[in-house]
C-alpha cells in the first residue's frame, strides 16, 4: 500500500514518524503496521504546524486503550517537542537572553522571587499558556546544572520544584481565592481542589520540559526509556506509592464489572441447559407449528463461598486491601464472601464491607476496630491459622474456595501446618496468593515453600496476575 | 466526499449544533472523516459519546441510522433477516408452481428485511451509523462488524455482496465494560472521551442550560471537580453536571453554598455511600 500524502513531504518526516512508532513499540504499545500506515495518512491530513492536533491525529490512528494514553503523550512530547533550545522560537534561540553563560554572575534569588511572583499570579488566573511558558522558563533558570562529562548539561526536576516550592504558595493563593470568605468551609475544600490541580499541572509541565531538554542532549531514544511508567495493572503491590495505591482502588469497580461480563460471555458460550418446551413451542406458532427455533433453559451456574484469610500486617497491607475489595465489588458472583483478618492473631472483618459501604472508611475501619494484633504486632501466621481453625471451625465447607493471601514471612515462628492443613482439607478449592516475586520466596523467613506442599501458593505481584487468578476462580 | 475541511471547520459547525468539541475531539472527526475510516469512542457514562456521533450528523446535514447493541444481538437485528413469515405464505400461496421459480422469488428484495448495518451500507444520501455501546454486544457481533466496517459490505447469500454505494461515517461508541477485540480496534480511530476541563465544562453547562449565570456556572463546575477528585464509586460526569445546573435554576439557588449543596447532592451522585462520603470530606451537613 503506498502512501502518497506521506512521501511527498520531506524524508525526515518519514524518518521521525518510523522511530516514533519504533518507540511507542518499545515502550510497550502494540502498534501494527496498519496502524502505522493510519498514522502516516492521519499526519498527512491535518497542519502539521498545529501541535496539538498533530498529537490528536497520532492518537486517534495508534493508541487503541486508553491506559496507554500517558505513556503516548510523554514519547509524543520527546518526538515532536513544543520548543527548540530554551524557547524563544523567533530564529535567534540559543542566543537570545535564555542563554545565560553559567560564568555571568546571575542572582538566582532575585530570579527565583520574580518566577515565583508569576506562578502565583498564574495559578491564580488558570491560564495553560501562561503556565508553560513560566515551566518552561523556569526549567532553563533553574533547573540546569553542568553534566558528568565537561560541556553537558543536565536539568533536574526536583532543583526546579524546591526553587520554586510551589506547594507553599497555597495560603496566599486560597487567600486571594477566598478574599475574606469564612474559611473551613465548602469554599475552601473547592479552591483548595482547585489550586493543587494546577499546582500538579505545573509539576507536570515542569518535569515535561525537563524531559525535553533532556533529549535535546542525550537523544529522544535515552530519555524514552525512562519517561514512561509502567501501567496501573502492572504497578507491584509491595511498591506501589500513595498515589498507585489511590489509583488501583479506582480500578476495583471497572476490573469486577470486566471479569463479571467476561464471566457471562463464557457462561453463555459453555452448555445451556434442557429444551425448554414452552416457550419453544410457543415460539413455533408463529410459523404453522414448524419449530423453526428451539430455546434452551439457561444453565444455572453454582455459585460458590468465599472465604479469604489475610495478612493485614504493614508489609503487604495494600495487597489485602485491594483484593479484599474486588472480592466484595465481585461478590454477585459468590454465594457468600467471608473476610478474616491477621497480624499475629485472627478476626473476622466481613462486617466492615456490608454492601454499599464506603470503601475507604471500611479500610480504615478494618485497621483500627478489628482484633487483629494479640502479641507484638508482628505477622504470626501460624497462631492466626490456630485461632482460625479453633473459632471458626465452620467458615470453611465443602463448597467453600479459601484464600490465604500473604507474603507467608512468619519471622522464623512455627508455621502451625497442621491447623492450615485440616482447614484445606475441607475446602472445595484452596489457593494461596503471595504479592511477592516467585524468586523470593525461598529466602529469609519465607515459609512458602512449606505452605506450599499444603496449598498452591500462586505469584500474585500486580493487578494483571490478580485478573488472571480471579478469573480462573470464578465459576463458568 | 468527506464533511468537513479542517478541524476548525469540524469544531464551529458542531459548535453550531450546540455540542462544544476540544482540540482532540474536534481533529479526531476530521480525521476519521477524512480518512473514511470508523470512529470508536470510548469513555465513562455520561460525556457526550452518542451525543457527538448526533451533533456530526446535525452538522453534515447526513440522515442517522443507529443501531444499539444489547445481550444478544444477533445477525438477524443488526445486519438482515429473511422475511420467512412472508417466504412461508408465498410457498403456501404458490400452489403448483415449480419449486425451482417459487425458490428464486422467495429470496428476493421483497423479502428481505433491513437492519440498521444493511440499511447505512444501502443509503444513498450522507448517512452517519452509530453503533451505540459496542461493548455490550456479544463477541461474534465484533466478526461481523469487522465486514462491515472494513469494506463497507455485506454480502447475502443468497442475493451477493451488497457494496456500499455511499460509505456511512461510522460511530461506534463503547463504556469500556469489556475489552473489544483488536481487530475490530485496528480498524477503527480510537478517541477517549474524558471529563473535559473546567473551562470546556463550564462552556457546556452555559449553552445547555442558558438560563444559568456565569459565577454559578462556575463555582458548580468547580464543586464537581471536587466531586471528581474523591474516591467515589461512580465520579460525576457531564450528563449530572448539566442535571444539576438545571435543578438549581429551578430551585432558584442563586450562591452553591454548603445547604445548596446538600440539598441536590442527590441530582449528582446515584450511591447512597458515595453520597455519604461526599458529605463527609466537603463538610456538609
Amino acid at each position: 500500500m503506498s502512501d502518497d500524502a506521506a512521501t511527498t513531504e520531506p524524508g525526515g518526516l518519514i524518518d521521525r514518524h518510523v522511530s516514533f512508532m519504533g518507540a511507542l513499540r518499545t515502550a510497550g504499545l502494540p502498534v501494527s503496521m496498519a496502524e502505522s500506515l493510519d498514522g502516516g495518512r492521519a499526519i498527512a491530513a491535518i497542519d502539521l504546524l498545529e501541535r496539538e492536533q498533530l498529537r490528536a491525529a497520532y492518537a486517534a490512528a495508534v493508541v487503541k486503550h486508553a491506559a496507554h494514553r500517558p505513556a503516548f503523550d510523554r514519547l509524543f512530547d520527546l518526538w515532536w517537542p513544543a520548543a527548540v533550545g530554551d524557547g524563544h522560537d523567533d530564529g535567534e534561540a540559543a542566543d537570545g537572553e535564555g542563554a545565560l553563560d553559567d560564568a555571568e554572575p546571575i542572582d538566582l534569588d532575585a530570579l527565583r522571587t520574580e518566577l515565583r511572583d508569576r506562578l502565583r499570579d498564574v495559578l491564580l488566573s488558570g491560564d495553560d499558556e501562561a503556565l508553560r511558558r513560566l515551566a518552561r522558563e523556569a526549567v532553563n533558570g533553574l533547573g540546569r546544572a553542568e553534566g558528568g562529562q565537561p560541556g553537558r548539561q543536565s536539568w533536574f526536576t526536583y532543583r526546579v520544584l524546591r526553587a520554586m516550592n510551589p506547594d507553599t504558595l497555597m495560603a496566599s493563593l486560597l487567600e486571594s481565592v477566598l478574599f475574606g470568605k469564612e474559611r473551613g468551609g465548602l469554599a475552601e475544600k473547592v479552591a483548595r481542589q482547585m489550586i493543587t490541580e494546577r499546582i500538579k499541572q505545573f509539576e507536570e509541565m515542569v518535569e515535561s520540559e525537563v524531559r525535553r531538554r533532556l533529549a535535546e542532549e542525550r537523544g529522544a531514544e535515552t530519555i524514552a526509556k525512562t519517561a514512561v511508567k509502567p501501567l496501573v495493572e502492572q504497578v507491584e503491590f509491595l511498591r506501589a506509592s500513595r498515589d498507585d495505591l489511590a489509583a488501583l482502588r479506582r480500578q476495583v469497580h471497572p476490573i469486577a464489572r470486566r471479569l463479571a461480563t467476561r464471566l457471562t460471555a463464557k457462561r453463555r458460550l459453555g452448555r445451556s441447559g434442557r429444551l425448554d418446551v414452552r416457550r419453544t413451542v410457543r415460539a413455533s406458532l408463529s410459523t404453522g407449528g414448524v419449530p423453526l427455533t428451539t430455546i434452551f433453559k439457561p444453565h444455572k451456574p453454582h455459585k460458590p463461598e468465599l472465604v479469604v484469610l489475610c495478612d493485614v500486617s504493614g508489609s503487604v497491607a495494600a495487597f489485602a486491601h485491594f483484593t479484599v475489595l474486588l472480592a466484595f465489588a465481585l461478590r454477585e458472583q459468590f454465594a457468600k464472601v467471608r473476610i478474616f483478618a491477621f497480624v499475629d492473631t485472627t478476626d473476622e472483618v466481613t462486617r466492615f464491607f456490608e454492601r454499599g459501604g464506603d470503601v475507604v472508611d471500611a479500610l480504615q475501619r478494618m485497621s483500627s476496630e478489628a482484633d487483629v494484633v494479640w502479641y507484638d504486632g508482628h505477622s504470626d501466621y501460624g497462631h492466626s491459622f490456630e485461632i482460625f481453625a479453633q473459632k471458626w471451625p465452620d467458615a470453611v465447607g465443602p463448597k467453600t474456595s479459601f484464600l490465604v493471601l500473604g507474603d507467608a514471612r512468619t519471622n522464623y515462628r512455627a508455621p502451625a501446618l497442621p491447623a492450615l492443613r485440616s482447614v484445606v482439607r475441607q475446602a472445595r478449592h484452596a489457593f494461596w496468593l503471595n504479592p511477592e516475586p516467585r524468586q523470593y520466596w525461598a529466602s529469609g523467613d519465607s515459609a512458602a515453600a512449606t505452605y506450599g506442599e499444603v496449598m498452591p501458593m500462586v505469584e500474585c505481584r500486580n493487578v494483571q496476575q490478580l485478573q488472571e487468578f480471579v478469573e480462573g476462580l470464578l465459576p463458568v | 466526499m468527506p464533511f468537513f475541511t479542517s478541524p476548525d471547520d469540524v469544531r464551529e459547525r458542531l459548535a453550531a449544533t450546540g455540542y462544544l468539541a476540544d482540540d482532540a475531539i474536534a481533529t479526531t472527526v476530521f480525521v476519521a472523516d477524512a480518512l473514511g475510516k470508523p470512529l470508536l469512542v470510548e469513555g465513562p457514562a455520561g460525556t457526550g459519546k452518542t451525543e457527538l456521533a448526533k451533533a456530526v450528523a446535525t452538522a453534515a446535514g447526513a440522515g442517522m441510522v443507529r443501531l444499539q447493541c444489547y445481550e444478544g444481538l444477533d445477525e438477524a437485528r443488526a445486519l438482515y433477516e429473511w422475511n420467512y413469515r412472508k417466504q412461508l405464505l408465498r410457498i403456501q400461496a404458490a400452489g403448483d408452481q415449480a419449486w425451482e421459480e417459487t425458490h428464486d422469488d422467495i429470496f428476493s428484495e421483497e423479502f428481505l428485511l433491513s437492519r440498521p448495518l444493511l440499511t447505512a451500507i444501502r443509503q444513498t444520501d450522507p448517512t452517519v451509523l452509530l453503533v451505540d455501546e459496542t461493548d455490550k454486544a456479544d463477541v461474534e457481533v465484533e466478526g461481523l462488524l469487522l465486514e462491515v466496517l472494513s469494506d463497507f459490505q455485506v454480502t447475502v447469500p443468497e442475493l451477493g455482496t451488497i457494496e456500499a454505494v455511499r460509505r456511512p461515517f461510522v460511530v461506534l461508541t463503547s463504556n469500556a465494560t469489556r475489552e473489544l477485540s483488536e481487530a475490530l480496534k485496528r480498524r477503527c480511530l480510537f478517541l477517549h472521551v474524558d471529563y473535559p476541563d473546567a473551562e470546556r465544562e463550564k462552556a457546556i453547562v452555559m449553552t445547555r442550560v442558558p438560563e444559568v449565570v456565569e459565577d454559578l456556572a462556575e463555582a458548580l463546575v468547580r464543586t464537581i471537580r471536587t466531586l471528581r477528585a474523591l474516591e467515589l464509586k461512580k465520579a460525576p460526569s457531564i450528563a449530572e453536571s448539566i442535571d444539576w445546573a438545571r435543578t438549581l435554576v429551578v430551585l432558584g439557588v442563586a450562591d452553591l453554598d454548603e445547604e445548596a449543596v446538600a440539598r441536590t447532592l442527590g441530582v449528582v451522585l446515584k450511591h447512597s455511600s458515595d453520597h455519604v462520603r461526599a458529605t463527609k470530606e466537603l463538610g456538609l451537613a
